[in-house]
């Protein structure tokens, strides 16, 4: 027998959090929080530096004609010329395209393999499950840049004195590969919360085979787990890029790429700090910029 | 507990295995076979058949992991292919160095962190609080090497001038030189990990300010100082610094790129020369031992939080 409470309102005769209300009201928290404002407006720059760098950037990338070397600061050249008179500002512009080009791609392979590996694991539990975590802990042992480095050293061809050449394609396949264990550990959990809920023995009852169980009746139902990671995923996969290409797996010189800039310049930060630390900051912003999303985007979601 | 350290040991010691036999069958799709690496372009194919014989790389795959496992284990990890020196030689002392760094790293970064977590706990809500959370939030995930990249341009040679921007390998330097020239790479580790380690002080400190025991304390007349020492930090702060050692292992993912900043040549910088030049025995080593410190450091985090805190020993028994 409910109690009725005096003066409390009448209850509502339809409920009020229909999927789409919850949706919709979900996505305007998050729009309005401003963390996820600065965030988004910093992000969406390179985004747009990295689609329209060319044109927006004052100078070509690797034009070398300006004058000096390591020449500082100027109106004319606001981020000074690095050691062989190129224009840092146009160098850090352009240099967004590498890292945007892998990350987002990156993070999306990464996050895709690992909820299915998760699902797997959550379903079928038991021996499955316990191969797989055995295999996922020894892979996690390893930190995600040497596990990186192990297999792009696999994977890449010719060696040469400074790097080894890394196709922009590799290194999404090698930092999602990299991903893989993570989220699946992640997407793992939260269907082992799903899996014993009535929808999934009704379901079960019904005839319904396991991948019919695991894609169309829990994957709707881990989706906020899963874009929580996507945002976070994306965050690590700009740190990984940047990492890569500083220890000289990606693109190599004359690149404008940032990491690679620091590795080039780096011996000579005594003599010309600017050629190093603004290719540094825009790295430090972008991953920030999208961390701020990404805590958001969960702050929001755990709700 | 028993039960429970016995559970842990098996698992770690399979997932080990595991790990080795991924990364000996990882090195193994290395392109370009040992003797032609060695002996270099020049050679002609047979004689590059007879080394590959002589040192048994014409053997069975598994026949070859078991015999490279056996040796690791009892430390030997073979020879360099680039000049047949013992692969122990230089790892034994690159593992001393990476291990002084990561220990000036956590002496750097543990007093701060907890205060900062502490204070952020006190401070729960307010604009402290949340300087305090994002700004850790924003330090974990910048790359370490351009947190270090950063650090020297404002305090190495550039500017202030207080810190040298490059280690190298300090071969017989004094205790303080090594502390000097190793400050810029251990405080650009440290302030990576400063974010987690703030947040489960933060986390810890506000779950002992809930309990009822700090009510029962503070009702009971206690002053505000043995309230915070006595009964707060001390149930607060404990989980805390057993969760501390399973970041080692983190750590040692962001040693790799500093160590090449200031080329510093410690086992990550071992690690990415090795893999440049293909020279596989000291790849699968460095990837080895940085394999074992993490399972080392876990386990330990994780028994001692479960010497601390009762709840864990009993469930946790999967």
């Amino acid at each position: 027998m409910p109690v009725v409470v005096e003066g409390a309102p009448p209850l509502s005769p339809k409920p009020l959090d229909t999927p789409q209300r919850v949706r919709r009201e979900t996505l305007r928290l998050i729009l309005r929080s401003p963390t996820f404002i600065l965030g988004a407006i910093v992000t969406l720059f390179w985004v747009a530096c990295a689609f329209a760098g060319l044109e927006i950037a004052p100078y070509h990338p690797i034009d070398e004609s300006f004058g000096f070397s390591y020449e500082s600061p100027s109106w004319n050249h606001p981020f000074g010329l690095d050691r062989v008179g190129r224009d840092i500002l146009s160098r850090v512009i352009v240099g967004a395209r590498s890292v945007i080009e892998v990350a987002p791609a990156a993070s999306l392979l990464g996050v895709t393999l690992g909820s299915f590996l998760g699902l797997v694991m959550g379903y079928f539990s038991g021996l499955v499950d316990n191969i797989i975590g055995r295999v996922i802990d020894a892979v996690l042992a390893v930190p995600f840049i040497v596990f990186g480095i192990l297999l792009l050293t696999a994977l890449a061809g010719g060696t040469s004195q400074d790097g080894i050449s890394v196709s922009s394609l590799k290194l999404v396949i090698v930092i999602g590969l990299a991903f893989m264990p993570i989220v699946a550990r992640t997407v793992r959990s939260a269907v082992l919360v799903e899996r014993d809920l009535d929808y999934v023995q009704a379901a079960k009852l019904r005839g319904e085979r396991p991948p019919y169980i695991m894609l169309v009746e829990i994957l709707p139902n881990v989706m906020g787990p899963i874009v929580v990671e996507v945002t976070i995923r994306l965050g690590y996969a700009v740190f990984a890029f940047a990492t890569l290409a500083f220890l000289g797996y990606g693109p190599q010189p004359p690149s404008p790429d940032w990491g690679s800039q620091i590795a080039e310049q780096y011996a000579d930060i005594s003599l010309a700090w600017w050629a190093i630390v603004f290719p540094a900051l825009a790295i430090a912003s972008l991953v920030v910029a999208i961390n701020l999303i990404a805590d958001t985007v969960q702050q929001v979601l755990d709700q | 507990m028993l039960r429970y350290v016995a559970n842990r040991l098996a698992l770690g010691f399979v997932s080990l295995v595991l790990l080795s036999m991924m990364i000996y069958a990882a090195a193994q799709v290395l392109p370009g076979n040992p003797g032609r690496i060695v002996l270099g372009r020049e050679a002609t194919p047979n004689a590059v058949k007879e080394f590959n014989h002589l040192l048994g790389f014409d053997r069975p795959l598994p026949v070859r992991y078991v015999d490279w496992l056996s040796d690791a284990v009892r430390g030997d990890f073979g020879a360099n292919y680039t000049d047949g020196r013992p692969v122990t030689d230089d790892l034994v002392p690159a593992l001393k160095r990476s291990l002084f760094l990561a220990v000036y790293a956590f002496i750097l970064c543990i007093p701060i962190s907890i205060l900062a977590g502490v204070i952020a706990a006190l401070r729960r809500g307010r604009p402290t609080d949340r300087a305090i959370t994002i700004t850790g939030l924003s330090l974990a995930v910048i790359p370490e090497f351009v947190l270090g990249a950063i650090l020297v341009t404002l305090l190495g040679p550039a500017f202030l001038n207080w810190f040298p921007g490059i280690a190298g390998a300090l071969i017989d330097a004094s205790f303080l030189t090594k502390l000097d020239s190793l400050f810029l790479p251990a405080l650009a580790l440290a302030l990576v990990l400063f974010g987690y380690i703030a947040r489960m002080a933060r986390a810890g400190t506000m779950e002992a300010l809930d309990a009822d025991f700090t009510r029962t304390a503070t009702l009971k007349g206690l002053k505000q100082r043995q309230v915070m020492t006595r009964h707060v930090l001390r149930n607060g702060l404990l989980p805390t610094i057993a969760v501390i050692s399973t970041q080692v292992g983190y750590l040692f993912g962001g040693i790799v790129a500093i160590e090449k900043l200031f080329g510093y040549p410690g086992v990550g910088f071992l690690t990415v020369t090795a893999a440049q030049i293909k020279n596989f025995p000291m790849l699968l080593a460095c990837v080895l031992v940085i394999g074992v410190i993490y399972f080392v450091a876990t386990l330990t985090g994780d028994l001692l939080t479960a010497a601390l805190n009762p709840r864990v020993r009993l469930t946790r028994q999967t």
